[in-house]
């Protein structure tokens, strides 16, 4: 194996992995704030890219992107407000249900007002036909877009819960929800902030990966499963152990194509999944007490 | 040899060491009372026994077999059964199927057998029914057979996961603060039924805040004070030990 | 024994031979295929409503095992055995009648495996399996396990869509009839409508029968008292761990069995019947049903699937379903037979008028 191949599976991995560590992020976020795994974290992704492809037509790239984001965050507060805010205790199985059920009406939305077609967003810059050289190994310009992405979520959040207010009130809630409250946070509304953000993210997620993977109305659901999967495999709740746990499984599921019929590429996320929650449900790099849910 | 032996039994959760090389015996056919101060380990002490939580080290023995870090389901099987200080009745079933389950281990009818309902299993349902029954009778609360578990009275609750335990035919019953939420009445009528459990053969181990309750039915008492023994002794004898009058009354400068 | 605790199950087969009679002589003899079809996905549900109702435990993948039934019997019934019967074996399999001859569409012998053994090796392959997966993940509990039991349905999905020997997209078809005993067979012909009907319904009342048993029972007591509280179940000698994993296991065979059946009934098998969405739709079933209410669960599923199967939700079939499960959730999380009272009340009834271990009257 050359070393340019073995160049091109890791820069392939990465591309994908740092997709699927956006997902575990916006997983996270929630979970946090609410000790809710949000199902429907994929649609998310699935519809950022299918409204900012709709958007693209009347208006400049950024501008589309731009309207995506602010459009999906606002259909991730819609979810919040109808189906979360108003249950009294659910049980942890309710709320699994329900989040799975928000995410199979948002995906049939999708296929009722766009199509079951496949689409995609324009290339960030050049087109499906420009490559750059690193190193030796081809890739588009749009898998830096994609690295880039990733990488300024990752800061930006981590500079938003160090020190902004909300994001500090964030965290208060994900601590202690009690005390939070009683210190004058509202954390109903933190609560709806949560959703938004990750809806948010995840949109970006999908506008910048959509010209390398296309999107259509059922995307999001494998994406969900392998944003769960790095979620769990970094630790839950953990976000920066996520984004190194979506460059491991993108480069394992990478390198397993040279292994594996390409049918079966997911097979492995989905055996890395059940291997985690099998032997070591707290993650790679999660402490043993971390790994019990959280109570919601 | 003692019917329970434990020796040198430790627990700690984190920082906090709450059973401290404990060691103490129960004898076949007495009442042994546990007593001491709120946070004192008692109820750690007790789940280590049943085998809810697992110990860090030390030795438990039943009737010459070790128990030490066996699941429940087996502990119950040795004929160890317990009751629970929040009551753990069975939600959607009626006072008679709880205390049936409580039967479970002195029969064997397996899932085979419940899925098709072959006709020698019906012998053994009548059973069960039949030993459930007499149980709630002696203990003067047949009449509430039919009613749901959940829906009777705190007290009468009691007498039900009571009769639950002993449905199991158990060598050593574990009763965790059965006096907890009765009032005086009760609680003396509940004297008396330990008492007479104690005359069918069975031996009791009972952790206990009412002293009025524990000193009377007790045949010997051990105290425990911060995951410590401190002392063990007839009940007499433990209401005169200075150690146990600091440990709950305080130093005091009367 | 007492037949009076029967009555609902002696009510469900009147019924199903009054709907048959109805269906044919008013002419819409048609509608039978329908009926025939929810019957076994209610098999499926049947199984589903008893694991999550009383070990508590959602499974969002038990189609996956709707799908090893049914492809490793179509598979293996389809599978070519001319090779194995011209060989020295070949005398011997074809005298035990292990390897059969057929007529194929152009009038040729071709040789096939005795459906027989097909069901044995699925169901076999079934248990194994749900052994395995069973173990690990009924430690797992909320989200974990939701996640697990998708995941493996997800696995089993990738599985049958990728592999050759399952046909990729297009499944497998060609699946020849099961013959059960004499001129009873399953199998999809116009002919055979009213016979398949009343043996996919004789399913149902055998699964029910069967579940209806293990309720009352003394495993069905411990069942019912592990999902009361677990640690109080343990506490009185019932090994819960072994308890749960059973059912699971049941709950996989009866989905098993089910697929089997339904794949010689169509005559073939597509890895739709493996999809996250089939095995969301059993969830939404249930949970309509209410967990824990057997009859409850089978009305819905059939009135469920039967519509679905009918095409009166058209496009939005997923979306129903996906509409079911939220709003079910939301506002009646105990089933909807529950909340009036009138499924609980059946329930119990039956429960009240039950034989040996009913709790009527002391």
């Amino acid at each position: 194996m050359t070393f340019d191949i073995l160049l091109q599976y890791f820069l392939s991995g990465i591309t994908s992995g740092s997709i699927y560590a956006i997902v575990a992020i916006g997983f996270n976020i929630i979970y946090n704030t609410t000790g809710i795994i949000n199902f429907a974290q994929g649609e998310f992704v699935m519809l950022g890219a299918m409204i900012a492809i709709s958007l693209s037509g009347y208006m400049p790239l950024p501008a589309a992107i731009a309207g995506a984001v602010l459009l999906t965050s606002v259909v991730g507060a819609l979810v919040e407000l109808l189906f979360i805010r108003w249950l009294k205790n659910p049980t942890v199985l309710r709320m699994v249900i329900i989040t799975i059920g928000v995410s199979i009406l948002l995906k049939e939305a999708a296929l009722h007002i766009w199509d079951e077609k496949v689409r995609s967003l324009r290339y960030f810059s050049g087109n499906e036909c420009s490559s750059i050289s690193l190193f030796g190994a081809h890739v588009s310009p749009q898998v830096l877009w994609v690295l880039l992405t990733c990488a300024v979520v990752v800061v930006f959040l981590s500079l938003f819960f160090k020190h902004t207010l909300i994001g500090r009130s964030m965290r208060a809630c994900s601590a202690n929800r009690t005390a939070s409250v009683l210190c004058g946070i509202n954390a109903k509304n933190m609560v709806t902030f949560s959703f938004m953000l990750s809806a948010a993210i995840g949109a970006l997620a999908g506008c910048v990966i959509s010209p390398l993977t296309q999107t259509h109305y059922e995307c999001g659901t494998p994406l969900a499963i392998k944003g769960f999967t790095v979620a769990i495999l970094g630790g839950l709740g953990n976000s920066s152990a996520a984004v190194l746990a979506g460059l491991l499984l993108g480069i394992i599921e990478a390198a397993s194509i040279s292994i594996l019929p390409v049918a079966f590429k997911d097979v492995i996320a989905i055996s890395v999944l059940l291997a985690i929650l099998f032997f070591r449900p707290s993650g790679l790099f999660g402490s043993k007490e971390e790994g019990r849910l959280k109570e919601f | 040899m003692a019917l329970l032996e434990i020796s040198g039994l430790n627990r700690s959760f984190g920082g906090l060491h709450a059973v401290n090389n404990v060691g103490f015996s129960v004898a076949q056919g007495m009442i042994k009372g546990l007593i001491g101060p709120n946070g004192a380990g008692k109820t750690t002490l007790f789940n280590l026994i049943s085998g809810v939580i697992a110990a860090d080290s030390g030795s438990i023995t039943f009737n010459g077999k070790s128990i030490y870090n066996v699941p429940p389901y087996k502990i119950a099987a040795c004929g160890i059964m317990r009751t629970f200080q929040n009551i753990k009745l069975f939600a959607t079933m009626t006072v008679l199927e709880n205390v049936m389950v409580g039967v479970h281990r002195k029969s064997s009818a397996g899932f085979l057998s419940g899925l098709c309902n072959y006709p020698r299993s019906w012998n053994e349902e009548k059973r069960i029914r039949r030993n459930a029954l007499e149980i709630l009778d002696m203990l003067g609360i047949v009449h509430l057979a039919s009613c749901d578990a959940l829906g009777i009275a705190f007290g009468q609750q009691r007498y039900v996961e009571l009769a639950r335990a002993l449905a199991g035919e158990p060598t050593l019953l574990l009763l965790d603060e059965p006096a907890a939420g009765l009032n005086m009445q009760e609680t003396a009528r509940l004297g008396e039924t330990i008492r007479d459990i104690r005359s069918r053969g069975v031996t009791v181990l009972l952790v206990e805040h009412d002293m009025s309750l524990v000193m009377n039915v007790s045949d010997e008492i051990n105290v425990l004070s911060f995951g410590k023994m401190i002392a063990e002794g007839k009940p007499r004898d433990i209401q005169k030990n200075p150690e146990v009058i600091k440990v709950y009354l305080g130093d005091g400068d009367a | 024994m007492n037949v009076k605790r029967y009555l609902p199950l002696f009510i469900l087969v009147s019924l199903a031979v009054a709907v048959q009679l109805l269906v044919t002589l008013t002419g819409q003899a048609f509608y039978l295929t329908q009926l025939t079809m929810s019957a076994y996905y209610t098999i499926v549900i049947i199984g589903l409503c008893m694991l999550m109702g009383y070990a508590g435990q959602i499974s969002l993948g038990h189609a996956g095992f709707f799908a090893i039934g049914g492809y490793v019997s179509a598979a293996l019934t389809t599978a070519d055995m001319t090779g194995m019967a011209s060989g020295g074996w070949g005398r011997i399999l074809q005298k035990t009648g292990c390897i059969i001859t057929v007529n194929d569409i152009y009038g040729a012998n071709i040789c096939r495996l005795n459906p027989w053994l097909a069901f044995a090796a699925a169901v076999a392959a079934t248990v194994i399996i749900a052994y395995c997966i069973g173990g690990p993940v009924l430690r797992l509990k909320g989200h974990y396990l939701a996640m697990a039991t998708l995941g493996f349905g997800s696995i089993i999905y990738k599985i049958v869509l990728g592999a050759k020997i399952f046909g990729g997209a297009d499944g497998i078809s060609g699946v020849p009839s099961f013959t059960l005993a004499g001129r009873l067979s399953v199998n999809g012909n116009i002919d055979a409508r009213i016979s398949n009907y009343y043996i996919a319904w004789a399913g149902v009342a055998l699964a029910t029968f069967l579940m209806h048993n293990l309720v009352n029972s003394r495993a069905g007591r411990a069942l019912r008292a592990i999902h009361g509280n677990e640690e109080a179940a343990g506490a009185m000698g019932i090994n819960t761990a072994r308890y749960k994993l059973n059912l699971f296991v049941l709950s996989a065979v009866f989905a098993s069995i089910a697929g089997i059946f339904l794949t010689h009934y169509n005559g073939g098998i597509g890895p739709s019947e493996a999809s996250v969405m089939k095995s969301v739709r059993y969830v939404a079933i249930v949970a309509v049903g209410g967990m824990a209410n057997l009859w409850g669960a089978i009305l819905a599923g059939i009135i469920l699937n039967f519509l679905s199967l009918r095409g009166y939700f058209g496009s939005f079939d997923e979306a129903v379903f996906g509409s079911i499960l939220v709003i079910m959730m939301l506002f009646a999380p105990q089933g909807l037979l529950v909340k009036p009272g009138w499924g609980i009340r059946l329930f119990a009834w039956t429960r009240k008028t039950g034989g040996g271990s009913g709790h009527g009257a002391a």
